[in-house]
């Protein structure tokens, strides 16, 4: 016993030890993180928001393809909640949408929307009103793009 | 300050651990290291680093733990109705619960195996067997859901399953319960035993790819009771070995008829040379019934389907498929040894520990060193196939694990401990006691040929006080021993669903990432989806009335439904529209006399609902989905039968306001 005790301490120390420096780690890295926001990040534009998308072409001309394309990703996927006039579902009404958004801020928030909500004033201005958080539906990127040139159809791009 | 508080709650703990130690020094619960805490510790948003399936034995179910935690992290429906989930209430889970004698709502599931390649585990898929009607189940680790259920023909108490060889070749299914054959006359005299009574062994395929089952041939044995088994592993593998109790053939009071022989038996079966049998044409095609059900992901639909055929391998017949081995009283545990060389007989009656050699077994069946026959088969001499015995282990001996480092530990249910011997100089070399009386054991990955041996896992069948009362009935105790060490120390008590018998535990980095977040909406196959508000309805077939429903944050469309009508038969096919990990929605309608659906994103589930009387029936989502969850209702309209309401469903758009008397439907 004399010789088992200050080993079973010292396991406890290592043991504890161990865990605590994991955990501190973990909150450093994500405070540095949080950090970055708050500071407001460089890199972070209102105009084009959170996600991959930094730029994205839009033709003059409307897409038919994709827009077509598009229609059937919203008959699926966005229709529930939102609607083609300017009438608020459970979303806005998508009617003037790209003429209020960017397309990048647009594809941004449709394929990032927790990060969006979390960190974008629009997002979270209309969160506030809606008080359902956009679900990620878990568009692809050819999705989001074709469901972006369905807006602009919507919006009366010819 | 913050990262000082685990070292101070270690340190608290220990205190009061020497504390309670050193003034009640009998109590169990003071028989546990000063580390405990800090090595079960999970901190909070943490995961844990093993996946324990666990057998819900008479819940019917599949739970699984983390480990070193303990904390429950879901509980599988396989075998019996699961009302939380929908599981076998839905028109898409109710054919998994279909057997040849109908639908059969519940079950004793005894018995996990997980998928090997290798003889090491894959982590595909977990089996479970089904002790009381005799099934075998496969549940998908992708899903965490059941995928597929077979019964199994000629056999009764399908105990000794679903053990697999080390690439999951065959999954396996021994009768506890010998009985007349399924297509002979069961109504005999239940004392014709010996004359009527047979045994059976299925031989489960198992596809590589799909995992899906089909038996490929069934041995015919003597009535005796199968009880537990394992595959052969590196050079035995090809070989099953199987322990057997009641080769007494006693049909009654078996407590103590079938403990009249000081030896009961091993019974060692060459798969391979069946294998060739069934080859060459020697196996005979029986007519049998037995369910088949299968779990469609794409679909969302199970079907089951009734198989009409078995081919049997008779080893009476067929002498040199099956040889037995007498293993001292009443043998239980059958466990192979990671080399594949020791295969460990626990007699439960016996005093001391047989291990014995499978080269030596091959030596004495190629010197056919034969003590007699049994029925017909080969009886090994004893002593020639024994590498050793482990003297005075415990009482009880009941089932052995491995620890990878040339060391066994089995647990022993009178003694009420776990012993941990060495294989080669069948020395102990430490014994712990358990709280109360352990049944079954489980090291990560301690039957194949690469366990992990970090902790053993000890499920006891008495708990006693081990947990603050909860009247008589009591959770069963799993305990939890850090055995890196020569000593093994207990760590941690957890409370468990149902009884549990065996539990397998893996990495949990073989399994975690490969998890389905949610099914994709166009990928959905169900004849009844409706992908996207646009394919809502709502149609009457004569009586019959399918409502195509949606459900997505937070409303169901349609959501008001009227011209539904006394003596129609209601499907509601709820579409669960979400594409994003978990966001359920639940269903339920006031009184229909069935469980809720719980719908998955992107999958489709269906619950049918005769209503018993006119009036006004709500029904909501019950898995709360967003701030305007409660705001996620509908109502369905019934009407008389002679009543001419039109069929008519919506939402969002009321309808010309009626007058509150309204008989318009008269």
């Amino acid at each position: 016993m004399k010789y088992l005790l200050p080993v079973v301490t010292a396991a406890i120390i290592l043991s504890s030890c161990g865990g605590n420096d994991a955990q501190q780690k973990t909150e450093e890295s994500s405070s540095s993180q949080s950090a970055q926001t708050a500071n407001g990040n460089p890199s972070y534009d209102p105009n084009r928001g959170e996600g991959k998308f930094t730029h994205v072409e839009v033709g003059a001309a409307l897409d038919a393809a994709k827009a077509e394309a598009g229609d059937k990703v919203y008959a699926v996927k966005c229709g529930s909640c939102h609607k083609l006039s300017d009438e608020k579902l459970v979303g806005p009404g998508w009617k003037g949408v790209t003429t209020r958004h960017s397309a990048e801020w647009i594809m941004n928030f449709i394929t990032n929307p927790d990060e969006m909500l979390d960190k974008d004033p629009k997002a979270q201005a209309m969160l506030e009103i809606c008080l359902v958080r956009m679900p990620n539906q878990n568009l692809t990127d050819e999705d989001a793009r074709n469901v972006f040139e369905f807006m602009r159809k919507n919006d009366g791009v010819k | 300050m913050l990262h000082k508080t685990p070292q101070i709650i270690a340190a608290f703990i220990a205190m009061v651990l020497v504390t309670g130690y050193s003034c009640k020094p009998k109590d169990a619960g003071t028989a546990v290291g000063g580390d405990a805490a800090a090595k079960t510790y999970v901190p909070p948003g943490k995961y844990d680093e093993f996946y324990n399936f666990v057998s819900g034995g008479f819940s019917g179910q599949l739970s699984v733990y983390g480990l070193p935690s303990g904390r429950l992290l879901r509980v599988i429906p396989v075998f019996s109705t699961d009302p939380e989930k929908g599981y076998g209430f839905s028109e898409e889970t109710k054919p998994m619960l279909n057997t040849s004698h109908g639908e059969v709502p519940w079950d004793d599931l005894h018995h996990v195996e997980l998928s090997q390649t290798n003889g090491e585990i894959d982590g595909r898929w977990v089996f479970t067997n089904a002790n009381n009607t005799p099934r075998v189940g496969r549940i998908d680790l992708k899903t965490f859901r059941t995928a597929e259920i077979i019964e199994l023909p000629n056999s009764a108490g399908n105990h000794s399953s679903p053990f697999i060889t080390e690439n999951t070749e065959y999954v396996v299914a021994g009768t506890r319960f010998s009985v007349p054959l399924d297509n002979s006359n069961g109504d005999v005299p239940i004392n014709s035993y010996k004359k009527n009574f047979k045994g059976t062994i299925s031989f489960i395929k198992v596809d590589p790819q799909s995992g899906n089952m089909n038996i490929a041939f069934q041995l015919r044995t003597p009535g005796v009771n199968f009880d537990l088994s394992h595959a052969g592993k590196n050079k035995s593998h090809g070989w099953f070995f199987f322990s057997t109790y009641n080769t007494e053939q006693a049909n009654t009071l078996l407590e103590v008829n079938a403990s009249q022989r000081d030896k009961d038996f091993i019974m060692a079966v060459n798969w391979k040379k069946a294998e060739e049998y069934l080859a060459a044409g020697k196996g005979k095609k029986e007519t049998v019934k037995y369910a088949h059900n299968i779990y469609d992901e794409k679909t969302h639909t199970a079907t089951s389907k009734i198989e009409t055929e078995v081919t049997v391998l008779d080893i009476s017949e067929l002498k040199d498929i099956c040889y037995f081995i007498p293993c001292p009283k009443s043998p239980h545990g059958c466990d192979v040894d990671p080399s594949g060389e020791y295969i460990v007989g626990s007699g439960k009656l016996a005093a001391l520990l047989p291990v014995f050699s499978f080269d030596k077994i091959q030596k004495a069946i190629a010197a056919k060193d034969f003590i007699g026959d049994y029925s017909g088969i080969p009886v090994i001499k004893y002593e020639s196939a024994l590498y050793g015995e482990v003297q005075k282990p415990g009482l009880g001996p009941l089932h052995t694990e491995f620890d990878g480092r040339g060391n066994a530990i089995t647990t022993f249910f009178v003694s009420s401990e776990i012993v941990k011997w060495n294989i080669k100089d069948l020395k102990i070399i430490d014994r712990q006691p358990t709280y109360y009386s352990p049944g079954h054991l489980c090291i990560p990955g301690g039957d194949t040929k690469k366990p992990n041996g970090k902790y053993v896992i000890v499920y006891n069948k008495i708990t006693k006080d081990r947990y603050l009362p909860t009247g008589p009935e009591l959770a069963q105790a799993a305990q939890l021993f850090d055995i890196t060490g020569d000593k093994m120390k207990l760590i941690l008590d957890f409370p468990t669903i149902g009884e549990p018998h065996y539990a397998q535990a893996v990495a949990a980095d073989l399994i975690k990432d490969k998890s389905v977040r949610f099914f994709n909406i166009n990928e959905n196959q169900n004849p009844y989806v409706a992908k996207g508000e646009a394919e809502t309805k709502v149609v009457r077939n004569g009586k019959r009335v399918d409502i195509y429903i949606t459900a997505i944050r937070s409303h169901f469309t349609p959501d008001n439904i009227e011209g539904v009508k006394m003596g129609d038969d209601v499907y509601w096919h709820v579409t669960n529209l979400e594409q994003d990990w978990d966001v359920p929605h639940g269903f339920a309608v006031k009184a229909a006399p069935t469980a809720e659906l719980l719908v998955m994103p992107g999958e489709t589930q269906t619950l049918r609902w005769s209503p018993e009387k006119p009036g006004m029936y709500p029904f909501y989502c019950t898995d709360f989905c967003s701030a305007l969850h409660q705001e996620m209702q509908g109502y369905i309209r019934v009407s008389p039968a002679d009543s001419n309401v039109p069929l008519s469903f919506s939402t969002g758009t009321n309808l010309p306001p009626a007058d509150s008397t309204d008989k318009a439907g008269k």
